[in-house]
């Protein structure tokens, strides 16, 4: 007898559904829950004003990330604020026996980073946080996506949310990149080819010779960005790289239960034949290093193009225009060129090992510019070790870099790391929304290449240029 | 948190025809630092509304007088972006409880709903229909019966209905959520987990 092709996350969704309302949302079981001091207190109030307890303490974990310093975290948070964001995350995991990692603690990091890293984020899993980035961990062949207040609320309280199953999108990219191509210019190009909005409504999984053959590092860029054009999540099905990642980190299966764990995850792949409701296919030698010129991360194309020219009409013009304006720029504009004040390498997005040595590969040798301002921010203290080990923080010095401590920093500028009024900051974060890095800011989403390139020429520049 | 029933609104609106409004446009960041939840609505588009000194833009809409009612309208894909649930808290409490939109980010919506905000998705001709009401007399009223899953712009009686589940519907229309749906079921949720590999 044969069985009905599936897909991956039909696989893996089915399999946690408790329980199906007719013309309603699915009761969800959630694997693992990931939370942070920005999202969660009003949460734990709602807890404590209905007398109710958390059900399963040891599937969350907490760490603190959005508020933090970056610079100084051995001394007092100084803003009150963000300070008592902070003690309440601490007290809230104490007294419900969630495990913290605080400011301070060796495992602290972004909690997109630490997830992975520590083994906690496996195959097959159902994995929630209320971020919305939190897609990341799709990278393993999980089901993970943001959720609200309310929804961290439930999982706290019964460990399920309640959620329509939404509809399946695949998108392969085949072929080879070019030089200078990142993870994160293949998510750029393919949000710049679906919009914003392209993918909402949908879960995606990707596929394809490029997706294959990239790092675990690259597959969360790439995950972390689905959110960006309108999808809930990203997974990529798990295989050798994904294995290899996981096996002897800390909270990963060890023995026996590796073993078992192994069989199942081989298990967790699109059928042959299985159907999707939309399907897109690019060619990865399309793909030049990109960056965006707007206020929606879908407003992006190659380094080398000009801004296009509106095609539309009605509100559709009138929000263009204002994006542009926004941004001081102009139709027909080139992007090279284009004088950067700022240059932010870091976030769960572009914060992991893989990125700075990207940065560092560009910056060897060469100088910080002297009017650029670079924040270089580890996605965790693992990171930051490794930057130490691998010689990259002698390279950065001697460039004129200073490295910062962890934490998510400018990409959401909640902290002190806040792009100034109208000044132009090259960013490998995930998000160029007006005011997202401060007030009045203007970002330009990029990769780490392209980072390292503005922040050693001090302009908009091609940094197959400045590769050998 | 509890929020009042939603049967019928009958309301002016406030016209926002922008597309693709995120949630940090909506709520920016820095004020998230808050750990109850009070006074979200105070700072609702808060760099929209207020320049760098705090004085209000005259030029956006919610500084305008002539608007104003429960139901916002919106251009395409409203909410998109962070998670944040903040951005539906200060839309509520500044107010609204209904937001008109050609298409929403998924988030948001869910988000709304368990806030008790109704999001109303429209077709982008009959968002225009709206807009141009709104332009022809600010004091256009919108009706958005729940029961029914219309919305009508009272003075021409042009009307579309709009999709919501049959769960949430009888959430919003009694003012419950699901996290008293969830306590109900607890065993099974429990004897569920115990199979789960995780
Ligand atoms: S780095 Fe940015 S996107 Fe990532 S978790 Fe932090 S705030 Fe969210």
């Amino acid at each position: 007898m044969s069985k009905i092709p599936s897909t991956l996350f039909d696989k893996v969704w089915d399999s946690h559904v408790v329980r199906k309302i007719t013309d309603g949302p699915d009761v969800f079981l959630i694997d693992r829950h990931f939370i942070h001091e920005v999202t969660s207190p009003v949460a734990f109030l709602g807890l404590e004003s209905r007398g109710l307890k958390v059900m399963f303490p040891e599937k969350t974990f907490a760490t603190a990330d959005h508020n933090t310093p970056t610079i100084n975290q051995h001394l007092p948070v100084t803003d009150p604020l963000s300070a008592n964001q902070l003690k309440a995350l601490e007290t809230n995991s104490a007294k419900y026996g969630i495990s913290h990692w605080g400011l301070g603690n060796p495992k602290n990091g972004i909690v997109h980073v630490v997830g992975p890293e520590n083994g906690i984020t496996l195959p097959g899993m159902t994995i929630v946080c209320g971020d919305s980035h939190t897609s990341t961990h799709g990278a393993f062949g999980a089901i993970a996506f943001g959720i609200g207040t309310s929804e961290v609320e439930m999982v706290l309280s019964s460990q399920c949310i309640m959620q329509p199953k939404p509809k399946k999108m695949r998108i392969k990219v085949n072929g080879q990149p070019g030089k200078g191509i990142t993870p994160k210019d293949v998510i750029l190009y393919i949000i710049s080819q679906l919009t914003a909005a392209g993918a909402t409504g949908y879960f995606v999984e990707y596929a394809g010779d490029v997706f294959e053959q990239m790092s675990m590092e690259g597959r969360m860029t790439v995950c972390n960005m689905s959110i960006e054009m309108g999808a809930r999540g990203g997974m990529i099905a798990p295989d050798e790289t994904t294995f290899a990642y996981i096996k002897g980190r800390e909270k990963a299966p060890k023995g026996a239960d590796w073993d078992k764990a192994l069989a199942y995850w081989k298990t967790l792949k699109t059928d042959e034949g299985a159907a999707f409701d939309k399907e897109y296919i690019y060619n990865a030698a399309d793909i030049e290093p990109m960056i965006t010129y707007g206020t929606n991360p879908g407003m992006g194309m190659g380094i080398t193009q000009h801004i296009p020219v509106t095609q539309e009409t009605g509100s559709g013009k009138a929000s263009y225009e204002k994006s542009l304006q926004y941004m001081g720029f102009h139709e027909e504009d080139a992007m090279l060129g284009k004088k950067v004040d700022y240059v932010f390498i870091g976030s769960c997005t572009n914060g992991r090992i893989e990125d700075f040595r990207a940065f560092a590969s560009i910056v060897k040798g060469r100088k910080k510019a002297a009017h650029v301002t670079a924040w270089i921010v580890p996605g965790s203290h693992i990171v930051e070790q490794q930057i130490r080990e691998e010689g990259i923080l002698d390279i950065l010095t001697d460039a004129g870099f200073e490295l910062r401590q962890p934490g998510c920093s400018a990409c959401l500028a909640m902290n002190d790391d806040k792009i100034p009024a109208g000044k132009y900051a090259v960013s490998t974060s995930n998000r160029n929304f007006e005011g997202r890095q401060g007030p009045g800011s203007r970002t330009m989403l990029a990769s780490p290449l392209v980072a390292a390139a503005a922040a050693v020429t001090g302009v908009v520049t091609d940094p197959r240029t400045l590769m050998a | 948190m509890a929020y009042d029933k939603f049967t019928t609104l009958k309301s002016t609106a406030v016209p926002m025809p922008i597309e693709n409004v995120d949630t940090d446009q909506i709520i920016p960041a820095r004020f998230l630092k808050a750990t109850e939840r009070k006074g979200f609505g105070d700072n609702l588009f808060r760099d929209w509304r207020f320049d760098a000194n705090n004085q209000p833009r005259q030029d956006f809409v919610l500084n305008n007088p002539i608007y104003s009612g429960k139901i916002l309208v919106a251009g395409k894909n409203f909410g998109s972006g962070s998670s944040r649930e903040h951005a539906a808290w200060a839309i509520y409490d500044y107010g609204f409880r209904c937001v008109v939109s050609s298409f929403f980010a998924d988030i948001f919506k869910n988000n709304s709903l368990n806030v008790g905000i109704l999001p109303v998705q429209v077709s982008p001709a009959f968002l225009d229909k709206i807009f141009s009401a709104i332009e022809k007399d600010p004091k256009a009223e919108l009706v958005v019966d729940l029961q029914a899953q219309t919305i009508t712009i009272a003075a021409t009686g042009e009307s579309e209905s709009f999709d919501i589940n049959s769960y949430k519907k009888h959430n919003l229309t009694n003012g419950y959520d699901d996290i008293d749906y969830l306590q109900a079921m607890k065993e099974d949720i429990r004897s569920f987990a115990a199979n789960s590999p995780y």
